[in-house]
């Protein structure tokens, strides 16, 4: 049987790609100073340091971490319930379904995009320069965090919505309000309170290291028991942080299944 | 009454929806409108309430230029105009009784209608209502619960909440069993004679037309072509007559029958 011929494939633009992959790995390591030995020797340093810490935690000071973790808690909880009001109506503003005046969402989903790529420690330490250290600057970074946050979801979720039923409310003589009351809300509700928990979880988790920044909460006792090099105190922290984080994580998903 | 004047329409896309529309529904009228998809009847429909805007002619609702009424106007203006669509458009995520209630929304102030605070009198107006289209054993139930021909009874009872004078149909039955159908279309049938509403329903079945209307009204392509009472109609003379309709006259067995 004759055999067939195709031309053969070019596989220059792969090659090139993978050489120019490669070439970035390793420039940027170069850059970053990383160095496999150093590396290795950190690893080892490292569980020298994890021993320290776990082996024998100095389970004594553990209530005097209590405080502290509620604290965080509750930051979180009023950062995450301010954010969430305040995500409300500006999402509500943004979705350009509903108000349908380009002038004002266009500009205001700008803003809310630029809200979001601050990460809350950058927020954070920027309001403890203004209104100095403690749980305030805290609350206050988390809240702009939390709203950056939801009210892009939400609006998202407003877009997304069955538009007949605002139509229909308008067919009835409903105004703007009322569409929103009898059309909207019921609609994005059980979302929108999902995204206000899912909030809340990345919050208790953002709250942990706040403190570093000297925002309030369990880490600012974490970053003064690292700093004394206390790791027997330090690993307690980790530990209740961590199983407090855990048990919020596992009852706000086990609502948000529900909700939605 | 319902009155067009040298009504057109065109999308701000460039699509031309609707072409010198001169029509006149008289009080208590049923008007049908049939035609192919895509003709303009949801258009001219929707041109009633002001749910989209006329780009020139004008709409006239029992005296009032819809077409120019904005604001509280307008909301007034379709209080009067009750309207039930093909995807019934209730809001699932409440109760019938809510759903019934919001018929009421344009009579009373926002705070109160916000609050959801409906006086007594107007639950009353909402079970009737609901009596009417024989529903009011659910009127506690969750929207969502429902089959479709009962959330197709409760958008009917939220329209007759509003009290209205007129009654839009936007292909009321397209998503309904041929069982279901017949029970919503002489739910309309009825409301329309007990209560002299004048009723205009776009309707995907000819047959349907026949049945329910006093007049029907066919579009092709944006204009009127077609404009006959149905009583003392010629049915032989109707089927070749929808060639103007639909491009084609339609043939005995394509017919549903008698529905």
């Amino acid at each position: 049987m004759e055999q067939i011929v195709v031309p053969k494939k070019h596989n220059l633009r792969r090659n090139l790609t993978i050489l120019l992959v490669a070439a970035l790995i390793i420039g940027s390591a170069r850059f970053a100073g990383f160095s496999i030995v150093g590396t290795l020797s950190g690893i080892l340093r490292g569980g020298r340091l994890l021993g320290r810490m776990f082996l024998s935690p100095a389970w004594s000071y553990a209530p005097r971490v209590v405080d502290p973790l509620v604290e965080t808690i509750r930051m979180s909880v009023v950062g995450t319930f301010i954010g969430a009001l305040v995500a409300f109506p500006v999402a509500v503003l943004a979705a350009e379904n509903f108000i349908r005046k380009p002038l004002i969402s266009r500009p205001l989903r700008f803003i809310l995009n630029i809200f979001r790529t601050i990460p809350a420690m950058v927020l954070a330490s920027l309001f403890v320069a203004v209104f100095g250290t403690g749980a305030f600057s805290g609350v206050l970074a988390l809240a702009i965090f939390t709203f950056g946050l939801i009210s892009k979801l939400t609006f998202e979720s407003i877009e997304a919505i069955d538009y007949g039923q605002v139509e229909a409310l308008m067919s009835l003589g409903a105004n703007q309000i009322n569409v929103l009351r009898y059309a909207i809300v019921p609609q994005i509700l059980p979302q929108f309170l999902s995204y206000t928990l899912y909030g809340f979880e990345v919050n208790v988790r953002a709250a942990a290291v706040l403190g570093y920044v000297g925002a309030g909460g369990i880490g600012q006792v974490f970053e003064q028991n690292l700093s004394f090099r206390r790791f027997d105190r330090v690993g307690v922290i980790i530990i209740l942080t961590f199983f407090v984080v855990l048990a919020i994580d596992f009852v706000s998903s086990a609502i948000r299944r529900r909700l939605v | 009454m319902i009155r067009f004047t040298d009504v057109s329409k065109v999308y701000p896309n460039g699509v031309r929806a609707l072409t010198d529309i001169n029509l006149t529904v008289e009080e208590g009228e049923f008007l049908a409108i049939i035609g192919l998809s895509g003709a303009g009847k949801s258009t001219l429909l929707r041109l009633i309430n002001r749910l989209i805007d006329t780009t020139s002619g004008a709409v006239e609702v029992d005296g009032m230029m819809v077409n120019r009424a904005t604001g509280r106007q307008l909301r007034e203006a379709r209080r009067k105009i009750g309207m039930i669509f093909q995807g019934f458009n209730i809001v699932k995520r409440m109760s019938v009784l809510s759903n019934v209630l919001s018929g009421r929304v344009a009579y009373h102030p926002t705070w109160r209608t916000v609050l959801g605070l409906f006086p007594e009198p107007d639950k009353q107006i909402a079970y009737r209502a609901l009596q009417r289209v024989d529903i009011l054993e659910k009127v506690h139930a969750r929207a969502s619960e429902l089959s479709g021909g009962q959330q197709q009874r409760v958008a009917i009872a939220r329209a007759l909440a509003q009290e209205p004078r007129v009654m839009l149909a936007d292909e009321p039955v397209a998503s309904l069993d041929p069982i279901t159908t017949v029970q919503v279309m002489d739910y309309l049938r009825q409301i329309n004679v007990e209560d002299g509403i004048t009723t205009v329903a776009n309707l995907h079945h000819v047959d349907l037309a026949l049945k329910y209307a006093t007049r029907v009204v066919g579009i092709r392509a944006g204009r009127i072509v077609y404009d006959v009472p149905i009583k003392g109609l010629d049915r032989p003379q109707f089927f070749r007559d929808m060639e103007q309709v639909y491009g084609r006259p339609i043939h005995h067995d394509e017919v549903l029958g008698e529905a």
